[in-house]
């Protein structure tokens, strides 16, 4: 489970931008969340903390209950390797490196036998439908493509939670349909999923929405929330609360 | 799974390989790389090759300048009281029983006239009112000890046969006894009292290159110190030995002096000096400072290539960072890519570093001398370097936060 406790985050430069501001938020295991909101809004902001590429300039980010601030550098890094995969906006693949190779990075630290990682590198490939491609560069590749071989990158060591920021930005109608569905699949599999679009259609497949403005979050749909499973403060309609706010307050 | 349970399953060819493919990534930086490891490496072993074969060059000098002469004494063993004492004394004839034998160029007996040393003075008027001066010692020769020692007059003549022959009064002043008696010419034919009897001074002696205490005597004919100074036991026979032949030499002297009793007689070459050992250990200094010198601007060459690599791949440090990498292999990958950039530099620098000696040294038609060690050490060091020198840029890397994978 991830929680998001008053997280707020500011970024220091020639004038201070409060790109986050705080943000409540609860992921439960298996959720499958959309993102929405407009350019500049702190989308990615949010994501690159939940995937602990960043950390929060005030507020809590618990994952499984832990306060990731009090990690190590070394545990945070762990929970990257194993528990958590991000497709970046871009895509971030090596463009000297093949496919497989690209893939393989995933891996590398997992503490796998060689012959074990290639299998299941193999493996992601193939769920994304690019078994052929494997040893292709990935300049070779078409966008759909690429944008399939960073997702079989973020899945193929079988993390808990799929972070993906735009993850069909730069598709195609057929294309984004066939990660949509690869989502479908994986999220039916178990796999906690947040995506960033700015898609209604995209945004429609997730069964949980919320909305990015200015640095703040609010819910746009909630199929659960009935049952408790979100949170945020401003819906008091919403009884069964796992999470309160105790400090902290929105600046 | 916790954080505690994460595996960091290190496979060391996994990171050998990606630090192979980082070095092969970039031909003309990895060339660059090499030339500064390799020019590092081989200057040290051009340094320190030509630093050996250099003195290897001078000790083969020393030895042969040394090994042209020879001191043949009586073996000494200690007595029941401690001392030494001499086992046999040398013929009064030796001379002439050593110079028929081959390799024997010129031979002469030496012997410092032992206590009481009779009085040296000059002719001069003595002032009693002045401390008697000191007076140097007094030693007996052979008409031959010019050949013999390698010595060199600076004026008059040496005593030869004849005088030997009519036990006559003639004395070689040794340099600094010239000096210290006031003896500057010859001209006025002076001449120095030793004991009772006066002695016509008839050359002075400038130099040898063994028995140094010469320079300091009063050097007369032997026959004439028996017969006037009580002479006795002749101390040492030395020898003009011909170039190669010191080892014969020193075999056949022996019997030639004792057939009966060989072991009694030592043959010892004389001793160089301090000389050699000291132009020794200033040419290694030099030579060392000038090969760290070499190195470290190697080392600093390393360094600013794999800095390079660093610099242009700070977006994928951060994509691995984000990945999972963990600081310490992003640190270990850079450190083993200039390790390997070390020791491959290394070994081609070794190989140059030779090849230049071995041309030196045939151009100045020396022997080239170079420890295999050397070489070893030197491929060994090209290592180190390297991996000292990816040590600073490796944690520049370890410090890229994954958050600038995202940056570009
Ligand atoms: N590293 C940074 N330094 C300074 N400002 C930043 C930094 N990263 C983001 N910002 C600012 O924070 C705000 C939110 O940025 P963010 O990237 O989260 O927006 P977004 O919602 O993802 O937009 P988009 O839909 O265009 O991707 C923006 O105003 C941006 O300029
Ligand atoms: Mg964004």
């Amino acid at each position: 489970m991830i929680e998001l406790e008053s997280v707020g985050r500011r970024f220091e430069g020639a004038g201070s931008v409060a790109a986050l501001q705080g943000v409540d938020l609860v992921i439960r295991d298996g959720d499958y969340l959309a993102v929405t909101g407009p350019s500049g809004a702190g989308k990615s902001t949010m994501l690159n903390i939940l995937g602990l590429l960043d950390r929060p300039s005030e507020g809590r980010y618990l994952f499984d209950g832990i306060d990731t601030d009090r990690l190590g550098e070394r545990e945070r890094t762990g929970l990257r390797g194993t528990a958590i995969g991000f497709v970046f906006q871009s895509f971030h693949l090596l463009a000297e490196r093949t496919v497989l190779d690209n893939v393989l990075l995933a891996f590398l630290y997992g503490g796998l036998p060689r012959r074990e990682r290639l299998d299941r590198a193999h493996d992601a490939l193939a769920r994304v439908g690019l078994s052929k491609r494997a040893s292709f560069l990935p300049p070779t590749l078409s966008g759909g493509e690429r944008q399939r071989v960073a997702i079989a990158r973020a899945v193929g060591t079988a993390p808990r939670v799929l972070l993906a920021d735009e993850p069909t930005g730069n598709l195609d109608e057929g294309n984004s349909r066939a990660v949509l569905d690869l989502f479908d699949e994986f999220n039916a599999a178990g796999q906690t999923i947040v995506t960033i679009t700015h898609d209604p259609a995209v945004a429609a497949r997730a069964r949980r929405r919320v909305r990015v403005r200015e640095g703040r979050l609010t819910v746009v749909a909630d199929a659960q929330a009935s049952k408790g499973l979100a949170l945020h403060p401003g819906l008091p309609v919403i009884p069964a609360a796992p999470v309160v706010a105790d400090e902290g307050t929105p600046a | 799974m916790t954080a505690g349970r994460i595996r960091m399953g290190l496979l060391l060819g996994d990171l050998i390989g990606q630090a192979l493919d980082g070095v092969g990534g970039k031909p003309v930086r990895l060339l660059i790389g090499l030339l500064g490891a390799a020019v590092g490496i081989g200057a040290l072993v051009v340094t320190v090759g030509l630093g050996q074969t250099a003195t290897g060059q001078l000790s083969s000098r020393f030895d042969s300048a040394a090994a042209l002469h020879a001191e043949v004494a009586p073996t000494t063993a200690s007595g029941s009281d401690g001392k030494e004492r001499a086992q046999a004394t040398l013929p009064v004839d030796s001379v002439s029983r050593v110079t028929s034998l081959a390799g024997v160029q010129a031979a002469a007996l030496v012997t410092t006239l032992p206590d009481p040393a009779p009085s040296v003075r000059t002719a001069d008027i003595h002032d009693p009112s002045q401390p008697p001066p000191a007076s140097p010692p007094v030693m007996a020769a052979d008409a031959d000890l010019l050949g013999a020692t390698g010595g060199v007059l600076g004026a008059g003549r040496f005593f030869d046969a004849g005088h030997e022959a009519r036990h006559d009064r003639v004395a070689v002043l040794g340099a600094k006894a010239a000096a210290e008696l006031g003896v500057g010419s010859l001209q006025s034919r002076p001449s120095v009292f030793i004991g009772d009897h006066a002695y016509t001074v008839i050359g002075i002696l400038d130099s040898v290159t063994v028995q140094r205490p010469l320079l300091e005597a009063v050097i007369v004919p032997s026959t004439t110190a028996r017969r006037d100074l009580g002479l006795r036991m002749p101390d040492t026979l030395v020898l003009q030995v011909a170039p190669g032949a010191s080892a014969i030499v020193a075999r056949q002297v022996p019997i030639a002096l004792d057939s009966g009793d060989p072991g009694s007689f030592t043959v010892a070459a004389p001793p160089s000096g301090g000389l050699e050992g000291a132009v020794r250990h200033d040419l290694d200094l030099v030579f060392f400072a000038v090969a760290l010198i070499i190195l470290a601007a190697g080392a600093l060459g390393v360094a600013n290539v794999t800095m390079l690599s660093v610099t242009e791949r700070r977006a994928e440090i951060g994509l691995r960072r984000a990945l999972g990498t963990p600081r310490s292999l992003v640190a270990a990958q850079f450190v083993i890519e200039s390790l390997i950039v070390g020791i491959i530099g290394g070994v081609i620098g070794a190989a140059a570093g030779v090849l230049v000696v071995v041309a030196v040294s045939s151009a100045q038609a020396w022997t080239p001398v170079l420890d295999v060690g050397v070489v070893v050490a030197a491929v060994g060091a090209g290592g180190v370097l390297g991996m000292l020198a990816g040590g600073f840029p490796a944690l520049r890397a370890a410090r890229v936060e994954p958050i600038e994978a995202l940056r570009s």
